[in-house]
């Protein structure tokens, strides 16, 4: 393969075709160094969730699975271990957290990004970046005193408190994400539809929301890989078995002494899935909505 | 398109001179009136659910001698020192190989475009899943790493979690093994937004590999990384998944970091007070970067 491209150029010279060929081995290298940093720990879950039997692979010195089997991922799905019991209600519970994180993030993102970029309030210098001081202090500084306060609100033990806490702390960087996106948007568009005698809610619904489609994409996702990600807030808000996650189930599995790893894999790759899926779908969105116009420095 | 341009064009001689300024008065309310409106939402959720819990954990953690109490306990000065250690290691790491990765990723070959969708995994893979996986494959004397390296080398791997600094590199590797895919792709946005004719401007200078990148593409992203590099800072030194799933704070709580500690001390030991003093303690340092990152977007153009 090191080869083509310097062939393809005919009249190089021995020197210059050797150098590329160099070049080109070394980047296959770097190219298969990348490969296996990135799959060991995903391949280390599966050898772990396809043993049949708990303790075959894990401390036994294996590499290679004994004797695959599928055996841990049907004990799984049906919930027949006491960890993962309701199995897929605390999916749906994961899901419901995931899916509302990532809407609310999108609406209320879209909307304070709006008059942050493109009303009179965008020339308040000190509001435009107020958002990113949320990230002074991180979120899991505050898990302490947000706990105590979700007791107020009477939001003990119920899934909104993981929601809204997923979205106050996505919410910022959505709002940056956005702001740096519309900048791309000429003014004149929202100028011309506001002298044809549009509101703002109707610039809002009709020109600004279809044109930012990729960088609500690009949002979105993030909102919902950040609250698949999030452990800290469900695992201290959600107490009662009815309202757990799986990230919390899956993370139980360390309180016991002789749990059955293989399930807790199965368990934590069925829990991958969604994400992975959503992720892949709307990759080539989230990058343009990553790429925001020409570097200017 | 043309159209509208034209009305646009035609407004201020049609508008009539007395009429305008009532006209701009009203839209110009209006229009502030529904900004304000546009931004409640995220202001009513800032301060019920920002606000709110700072001022109250402000309140439980004003006494001084929480601090004093904190500063003689061994156990807070060696996470301050972890703390350290896991955002600089990491944060510096992870940007740095993210910066070089992306120029790679800039090649145009098919298994490069491949390669990319296999490397952003990590990206995808929920933090509980994979930190679990770097738990189980470093664990005792026969984890999947110090298996892999004895069939492959025939090298006898360390017991990652008995050796404080073996224990906290592990979790360094493990955030840097999540985290740097993600700005790989933000890099590679940037580097992708650098007009093609400023690469061909220093080709024809002669100015290719190494010497491009110090001198025209690191210069014009520069200001970019600074920017991703403190917020990469801010989200790291609140991590919480990765030390508390990888190492676990092993051995005998001497990786713990100010996130997980103060988690301990409010719900292990029952003193939320402490705990959020411990957190409290880092804000001198933390506010001085929020407000950095928020002057660095404001006074210049910055794409992330």
């Amino acid at each position: 393969m090191s080869a083509v491209p310097a062939s393809r150029q005919p009249g190089l010279r021995p020197r210059y075709r050797l150098r590329r060929a160099l070049a080109e081995a070394a980047s296959v290298m770097l190219g298969l160094a990348l490969l296996i940093w990135s799959l060991i720990p995903v391949y280390n879950m599966l050898l772990v969730a396809l043993d049949p039997k708990e303790g075959e692979t894990e401390f036994a010195g294996v590499i290679w699975p004994p004797e695959p089997s599928l055996e841990s991922f049907r004990v799984v799905l049906i919930g027949g271990y006491w960890f993962i019991e309701q199995f897929w209600h605390k999916f749906g519970n994961s899901l419901y957290i995931g899916l509302s994180t990532m809407f609310l993030t999108m609406l209320i993102g879209s909307l304070a990004s709006f008059a942050l970029a493109r009303t009179r309030l965008s020339k308040v210098r000190l509001l435009t970046g107020a958002p990113l001081l949320t990230y002074a202090i991180p979120a899991t500084f505050l898990v302490i005193p947000f706990y105590r306060v979700m007791h107020v609100y009477g939001l003990t033990d119920n899934v909104w408190a993981v929601i809204v806490a997923d979205v106050t702390f996505a919410t910022p960087y959505a709002i940056l994400i956005l702001q740096q996106y519309a900048k791309l948007i000429p003014m004149e568009i929202d100028e011309a539809a506001r002298v044809d005698g549009a509101s703002p809610p109707q610039v809002y619904l009709r020109i600004y929301l279809p044109l930012m489609t990729p960088a609500l994409a690009a949002v979105g996702t993030y909102a919902l890989l950040f609250a698949w990600n999030e452990y800290l807030y469900q695992y201290l808000l959600l107490s009662s078995t009815r309202n757990m996650t799986v990230g919390v189930a899956i993370a139980q599995f360390f309180d016991a002494d002789e749990a059955p790893w293989n399930y807790m894999m199965a368990a934590a790759i069925v829990y991958a899935l969604p994400p992975i899926v959503i992720f892949y779908a709307l990759r080539r969105y989230m990058t343009a909505g990553l790429t925001m116009g020409g570097v200017k420095g | 398109m043309s159209a509208t341009q034209e009305v646009l064009a035609a407004v201020p001689v049609a508008a009539s001179r007395p009429r305008r300024p009532l006209w701009r008065r009203y839209l110009h309310v209006s229009e502030l009136a529904w900004a304000i409106a546009f931004i409640a939402p995220y202001a009513a959720m800032f301060l019920a659910f920002v606000i709110h819990p700072l001022v109250y954990g402000f309140w439980i953690a004003h006494e001084p001698s929480l601090y004093v109490e904190l500063a003689s306990d061994p156990n807070y000065v060696r996470t301050v020192i972890n703390t350290v250690l896991f955002v600089g290691f990491a944060v510096n790491a992870k940007m740095f190989l993210a910066l070089l990765l992306s120029g790679f990723f800039m090649r145009r070959r098919w298994w490069i475009k491949v390669l990319l969708f296999v490397y952003i995994l990590p990206w995808a893979l929920p933090a509980i899943p994979a930190f679990v996986s770097f738990h189980w494959m470093l664990i005792g004397e026969q984890g999947f790493l110090n298996s892999l390296l004895s069939a492959l080398f025939g090298i006898e791997g360390p017991l990652w979690f008995n050796n404080r600094w073996l224990a906290l590199g592990s979790d360094i590797v493990s955030y840097v093994w999540k985290w740097m895919p993600f700005w790989t792709v933000v890099f590679l946005a940037g580097r992708m937004a650098i007009p093609q004719e400023i690469y061909e401007a220093a080709d024809m200078d002669g100015a290719t590999g190494w010497r491009r990148f110090v001198h025209v593409v690191f210069p014009l992203l520069a200001n970019m990384y600074l920017v991703c590099t403190l917020l990469s800072t801010l989200w790291t030194v609140g991590d919480f998944t990765t030390v508390y799933l990888v190492s676990g704070g092993a051995p005998a709580l001497s990786t713990e970091v100010l996130a997980t500690l103060g988690f301990h001390y409010a719900f292990d030991t029952a003193r939320p007070s402490l705990g959020v003093a411990a957190v409290v303690s880092t804000l001198p340092v933390l506010i001085p970067i929020a407000i950095m990152l928020m002057r660095r977007l404001q006074t210049r153009e910055v794409q992330l």
